[in-house]
């Protein structure tokens, strides 16, 4: 780092007789204001000047953000501290630190000044990779899956209903179809290919048509919703991926659009509208709990489990649903339910928002833990038999972590396989 | 016209790849089905040529062939096949012959068939089985025409057919090589230092799917516990993540451990042919179609990450 | 330094690939640019970097849908895109090695690049035939090409880190194994701007050539031996690959 200190210019003026007194030589010796440097301010301004990444420069280091920072929890991190180490010389557009934000916005809850961790990460990223900079190699597979596939996966396009055989109910296709649906479900990458997300897609399509639900996907037409691409800097990819889906959304005639996930709920919500996309987008926990009644009858079977929700930052602190999911699994008959000590507005991240879905091993290499092991240890202090979980990316994040923090006795379950389960009695 | 069966000899510090046997002993069972002579060719010198079980060996000898140069090479092949039109000429689908087995093709109008796995006559016809689209799929394809290029998959036919003392005739070289435009410059010999993965008893292999050079050190960490070296397959070389040193496969070395333990290779051809022969092979890989699993002794199909880290637990 | 890349439009390895009658089953597979050719562009880019020139990247549209990855490689730093639209999926080395020779013919390379393979090189690769066709000298499995003095230093790799050097005479086409760097990554938004205006010359196939194989069959492999699963959890597996390296002494 380069601070700079410069010396006080004096002024002295060789001969000065004031009121008759000669204050000649040093006896008038005073000084200029002098500029004091207590940091270089180019790499906060390099950094703000960053369209979007601008409140970047508003931090006045009070710190609040840190203390609910989870990246802290498990390592040296924080918005606060960002903004220090880019005082004392650090350029966040070439540092490791770019890479571990997960974008939970819990800083943004409780900052007084605004600055907005959400927006500035995706900005600086998507420098950082305009610029040619290092970019994980990981997250880079997974944005040329995304470019080549349509899903983070690498999976076959073609192979995107596959999942349907599996579910044991006739889920109908839009474009086989061809007429109006109340309700167009986008599944996701995830509950389409990864084999536990399949469980989840699985039990949703029995749920849905238990429910007599007048729904139908778009099969091999849906692509991934890119937000968590935009959100790790590939805003171009976002963007492409976004020009697709809204396309394939307006060719057919629905009500409304049911997300699988809290991630493309954000997307279709809140980002798609900025590309001529506002229609009605709910996620699958606040749709079922509108429908609790017609759902609570079918719920036959107890689940006789402790369990814990665990809040996804994208459904709850981002899209503010904290209790659809609540009442789901409290009309499961045999449930209890026990909170984690951080949860809600304050629930703890997975890891998994921002990109960090694809930067697992990157990530250990900077923390003392994965976030989602954090989490899988606080689940299984409050004693519970399962973690419950609503987002897509939890289900095997959760199951690694608690495998990986000898805590292989709790269940990591999705919701909706935990109604499938009391609905079909397993 | 005849219906010899010549054999593209490749040779590096004067020792005779074992492709060159294993072509040999191929070209004689050719040789017999289609009633011709079973011919090694050998390019260069620096070598002693008396050492295949052919009909007659052709030792053409050159200054400028000291080295492998794919111009000169060429020439003196080209030359020497349209000069004597053997009926089939096997050629190694190797760093070297590479270089060669296509472009002749296109040089002389005969067809050429890579990736062989096995070649036959029948009813007269040549038919090759070519390992193609990364081990995926074998294509059974018949050669038209006077002649035919078979490039061959190192490891295809056992070596030992191929020995033999037949004498070589040395010949002086058939083209001109005066004005090649490539000229050998030097040697390039392995930077030093570095662990020699032929030497190992114990070998961890890594694949594309460790993802990232950040993985590399769990595997490393691994490997270590084991008491094995790290090696790779060309994907994580050539992302730059393990220095060439490491490379098993066809551009790589060929080594042949007691214990090779594969995490994320699925297990192209090429790689197949640097570690087929290791004693134990264990692969650990997340798709349960890997062409891996049919040459491995044992296999799994989990996230590698996953099992690394327990198994470091257990060591 | 004018360096034109031919690049091979494929099917994609990274999923099944159905077989109709003798061959692949072209209408239900995905293509992809091979991956080598991925070496070749960062390979010429690299050399267009230190020396100045252009890069040309040129492939035969075999299925209509080259434009994607012509458009990723100007992307990467490559001038100009050609293709040849040809609508022949299932066109052999030697045929796409004819209309590229023809095409290039034209453009007066100093240096042409290739992948050094591609995995459905079954009648060998567009590299070899193509130089034959353009009567320049061949040099495959190269790791570096650095271009000097009208002639380039081309490193082949052997093995092991084992290669040699060799000077080589300008025009000539390479087959590149590897570039020196991992190839560069290209944002989808510079990308989809080059995408939208960019320009993708067209070119007639000119030129008739055959590789001269006929196919007989096409199947995945007969399985001659499979591995012993081992089954269960990653903890599980983990625990008996342990126990089996134990056992047989090896730990």
């Amino acid at each position: 780092m380069t601070v700079k200190y410069e010396k006080a210019k004096a002024i002295e003026k060789e001969h000065i007789i004031m009121d008759g007194v000669d204050v000649s030589g040093h006896w008038n010796r005073m000084f200029e204001q002098r500029t004091i440097f207590e940091y270089t301010p180019e790499l906060i301004e390099k950094i703000a000047d960053i369209p979007d990444a601008e409140s970047f420069a508003n931090c006045y280091q009070c710190a609040k953000c840190v203390a609910v920072c989870p990246v802290d929890v498990v390592g040296n991190y924080g918005p606060r501290k960002l903004y220090r180490y880019a005082q004392t010389g650090l350029d966040l557009t070439e540092a490791s630190e770019l890479w571990l934000c997960t974008t939970c916005a819990n800083c943004l809850r409780v900052c007084p000044k605004e600055v907005n961790m959400v927006k500035i990460m995706p900005a600086a990223r998507e420098q950082a990779i305009l610029d040619g900079k290092f970019v994980p190699a990981e997250l880079q597979q997974a944005f040329e899956n995304t470019a080549k596939s349509g899903n983070p996966l690498g999976q076959p396009q073609r192979k995107r209903d596959a999942w349907i055989k599996e579910s044991g109910v006739e889920v109908p296709i839009m474009k086989d179809l061809g007429r109006k649906v109340n309700v167009l479900w986008y599944v996701g990458s995830y509950p389409s290919y990864h084999p536990r997300g399949i469980d989840a897609a699985s039990a949703a399509a029995r749920i849905f048509t238990a429910l007599g639900i007048d729904f139908a996907v778009l099969g091999k037409e849906e692509k991934d919703d890119a937000d968590s691409q935009r959100l790790a800097g590939e805003k171009g990819l976002f963007e492409m991926m976004a020009e697709h889906n809204i396309e394939t959304f307006n060719k057919y005639e629905w009500d409304e659009l049911v997300v699988t996930g809290p991630h493309e709920l954000n997307a279709f919500k809140n980002v798609y509208p900025k590309y001529g996309f506002e229609r009605p987008v709910v996620h699958y926990t606040t749709f079922l709990a509108r429908h609790l009644d017609q759902l609570k009858p079918l719920l036959k079977h107890p689940v006789n489990k402790k369990i814990t929700y665990h809040d996804p930052c994208y459904l709850g602190r981002h899209n503010g649903e904290y209790e659809a999911p609540r009442q789901l699994l409290e009309a499961i008959p045999g449930v209890e339910l026990v909170e984690m000590a951080r949860n809600r507005q304050n629930g703890y991240c997975c890891g998994g928002g921002g990109g960090g879905m694809w930067m697992d091993s990157f990530t250990a290499k900077h923390t003392t833990m994965r976030l989602s092991e954090k989490r899988a240890m606080e689940a299984a202090s409050t004693g519970a038999d399962v973690l419950a979980v609503a987002c897509p990316f939890e289900v095997s994040r959760f199951e690694d972590a608690v495998k990986s923090t000898g805590n292989e006795h709790v269940g990591v379950l999705d919701i909706l396989e935990l109604l499938d389960k009391s609905m079909r009695g397993e | 016209m005849s219906n010899d069966v010549f054999v593209i000899t490749e040779h590096m510090d004067g020792k005779f790849s074992d492709v060159s046997f294993e072509m040999m002993g191929k070209a004689r069972e050719l040789a017999s089905a289609l009633g011709g002579q079973a011919v090694a060719v050998v390019v260069g010198g620096g070598v002693d040529a008396y050492v295949f079980a052919s009909d007659a060996t052709i030792h053409v000898d050159d200054a400028a062939l000291s080295n492998f140069n794919p111009e000169a090479y060429g020439k003196v092949i080209e030359a020497l096949v349209k000069e004597k039109s053997p009926k089939v000429v096997l050629i190694g689908w190797t760093i070297t012959g590479m270089d060669i087995a296509a472009w002749l093709s296109a040089r002389t109008g005969a067809p050429c068939a890579a990736y062989a796995k096995d070649v036959c006559v029948e009813d007269g016809a040549l038919v090759v089985s070519s390992q193609v689209y990364g081990g995926k799929l074998t294509a059974e394809v018949v050669l038209e025409g006077d002649m035919a290029i078979v490039a061959c998959l190192a490891g295809s036919f056992p070596a030992e057919a191929g020995q033999g003392s037949t004498v070589a005739t040395v010949t002086a070289t058939p083209v001109d090589l005066g004005s090649l435009k490539v000229k050998f410059v030097e040697a390039i010999k392995p930077a030093g230092g570095d662990v020699d993965i032929t030497a190992q008893t114990k070998l961890v292999s890594v694949g594309r799917g460790i993802g990232g050079k950040e993985n590399i050190e769990l595997a490393e960490e691994l490997a270590e516990k084991l008491g094995a070296a790290l090696s790779c397959s060309r994907p994580v070389v050539d992302a730059g993540w393990l220095p060439r040193t490491r490379q098993v496969g066809k551009s790589g070395l060929k080594v042949k451990p007691k214990m090779y333990l594969m995490l994320g290779i699925s297990g192209a051809p090429e790689h197949l042919e640097g570690m087929k022969s290791a004693e134990l092979i264990i692969a650990v890989n997340t798709d349960k179609k890997a062409p891996i699993f049919n040459v491995a002794h044992y296999g799994a199909t989990a996230d590698l990450f996953e099992v690394a880290e327990e198994m470091l637990e257990l060591l | 330094m004018n360096i034109v890349v031919a690049i091979k439009h494929i099917p994609s390895i990274a999923d099944d690939l159905p077989v109709s009658g003798n061959n692949v089953d072209f209408d239900s597979v995905d293509f992809v640019m091979n991956e080598w050719d991925e070496q070749s562009i960062e390979q010429a880019v690299l050399i267009k970097e230190a020396v100045g020139g252009t890069v040309t990247v040129i492939g035969v549209d075999l299925i209509e849908e080259l434009d994607n990855a012509l458009h990723l490689a100007l992307a990467k730093g490559a001038d100009k895109a050609v293709k040849i639209t040809a609508d022949e999926p299932g066109a052999d080395s030697h045929m796409q090695a004819k209309w590229l020779a023809e095409a290039i013919k034209g453009m007066s390379p100093d240096m042409v690049f290739a992948g050094v393979q591609a995995s459905n090189d079954i009648d060998g690769q567009i590299g070899p035939i193509l130089a034959a066709y353009l009567d320049m000298p061949y040099i495959g499995g190269t790791s570096s090409v650095e271009a000097s003095d009208g002639s380039a230093m081309v490193v082949k790799e052997f093995a092991g880190g084992a290669g040699a050097k060799y000077s080589v005479g300008l025009p000539f086409v390479a087959g590149i194994q590897a570039a020196p760097k991992p190839p560069r990554y290209a944002p989808i938004s510079k990308v989809r701007q080059i995408a939208q205006t960019a320009t993708i010359d067209k070119v007639e196939p000119s030129g008739d050539a055959s590789g001269r194989l006929s196919f007989k069959k096409m199947a995945p492999p007969v399985v001659t031996g499979h591995a012993e699963m081992i089954e269960g959890s990653s903890k599980e597996v983990a625990a008996k690959i342990v126990e089996l390296i134990k056992s047989k002494g090896l730990a």
